[in-house]
């Protein structure tokens, strides 16, 4: 499984969607978009990260244990902003009452 | 047991090589898994003061070069993709290509460290470093030191990450150079790889987030 030779093609396709997403994120954080440029950075990070993990660090090719680990990883990510927030955010609802 | 590589196979414990790697690769994953953890408690601080200072932090945010830090993202893409070739080369037993991948990769590695301190050291020049040197005055002054302390406590634990990832290649360029790996046994290859393009992932969300958040804003 992890024996899966990748090659050196895909390699370089990878890395060039790296580079044109780079770009296009510092073109886009120059425009005005309101709350659209976070939004539009996150889901061009996200993607660039997605692209590293599955291809440079193969883990589309390997097994399904290795899936479940890095999923994990970033589902417990998710779960500790978002609680988080959920505190930060609703202090404020209180204090009107 | 023998280490040299036309007589390594695996370990007792294991049923054959491919079980050994793939047992490897797992526990890379889940040492990785805590490095996210590790690097999610200070993007959580980031999240929560950055939606408490939404202000502040674009204003401080437009202190920092988009050029050094577009620059740096590309250095570190590339190695990205040395670092891939350099494990694509092992995976063919091609010594020499290990070695000349693994030495590009700490090239870039080195280069995206001398342009981050150039970054640091302006920003001390500058005044940004919070402390009781902090050059601004303005009302929001506190939440910008609360901005800068984010920026050089993620970017210095990343850069950190980095060195010792030069170091890690560095262990390999000198095990390759003695033929310790082949086409049946480059663990070490393959899992330094995986640290190094995990390190690369924190980048890729540290340069938006920290860079990029002010830029429309001037």
């Amino acid at each position: 499984m992890s024996e899966h030779i990748v090659s050196t093609k895909i390699y370089f396709a990878i890395f060039t969607a790296l580079l044109v997403l780079t770009a296009s994120t510092v073109a886009v954080a120059s425009v005005d978009l309101g709350r659209l440029n976070t939004i539009v950075a996150l889901t061009i990070a996200v993607t660039k990260a997605v692209l590293v993990i599955l291809y440079f660090m193969h883990v589309r090719y390997s097994s399904r244990l290795t899936w479940v680990v890095v999923s994990a990883g970033f589902v417990w990510l998710g779960i500790l902003i978002a609680f988080t927030m959920s505190d930060v955010l609703t202090r404020g609802w209180l204090a009107a009452h | 047991m023998s280490e040299t590589a036309a007589t390594f196979a695996h370990q007792h414990q294991f049923d054959d090589a491919e079980q050994q790697r793939d047992a490897s690769t797992l526990g890379m994953w889940v040492f990785l898994v805590t490095e996210i953890m590790f690097f999610a408690g200070m993007f959580t601080a980031y999240v929560v003061y950055r939606a408490l200072y939404p202000n502040a932090f674009a204003h401080a945010s437009h202190h920092l070069d988009v050029v050094l830090g577009t620059v740096n993202t590309t250095v570190l893409i590339t190695s990205s993709l040395t670092m891939a070739l350099a494990v694509h080369a092992a995976q063919l037993g091609r010594r020499g290509a290990i070695v000349t991948f693994l030495l590009a990769t700490i090239t870039l590695g080195c280069t995206f460290l001398v342009i981050k301190s150039f970054e640091y050291a302006h920003k001390f020049h500058e005044g940004l470093v919070p402390g009781p040197n902090f050059a601004y005055t303005g009302p929001d002054a506190g939440q910008q030191q609360l901005f800068f302390s984010i920026y050089f406590a993620m970017t210095g634990l990343h850069a950190l990450h980095m060195v010792i990832g030069i170091g890690l290649l560095a262990y390999l360029v000198a095990k390759a150079q003695r033929g310790r790996f082949s086409r049946a046994y480059y663990t070490p290859v393959e899992i330094i790889g995986l640290y190094w393009h995990f390190v690369d992932i924190v980048w890729i969300f540290l340069f938006p987030l920290l860079y990029l958040l002010g830029r429309h804003a001037a």
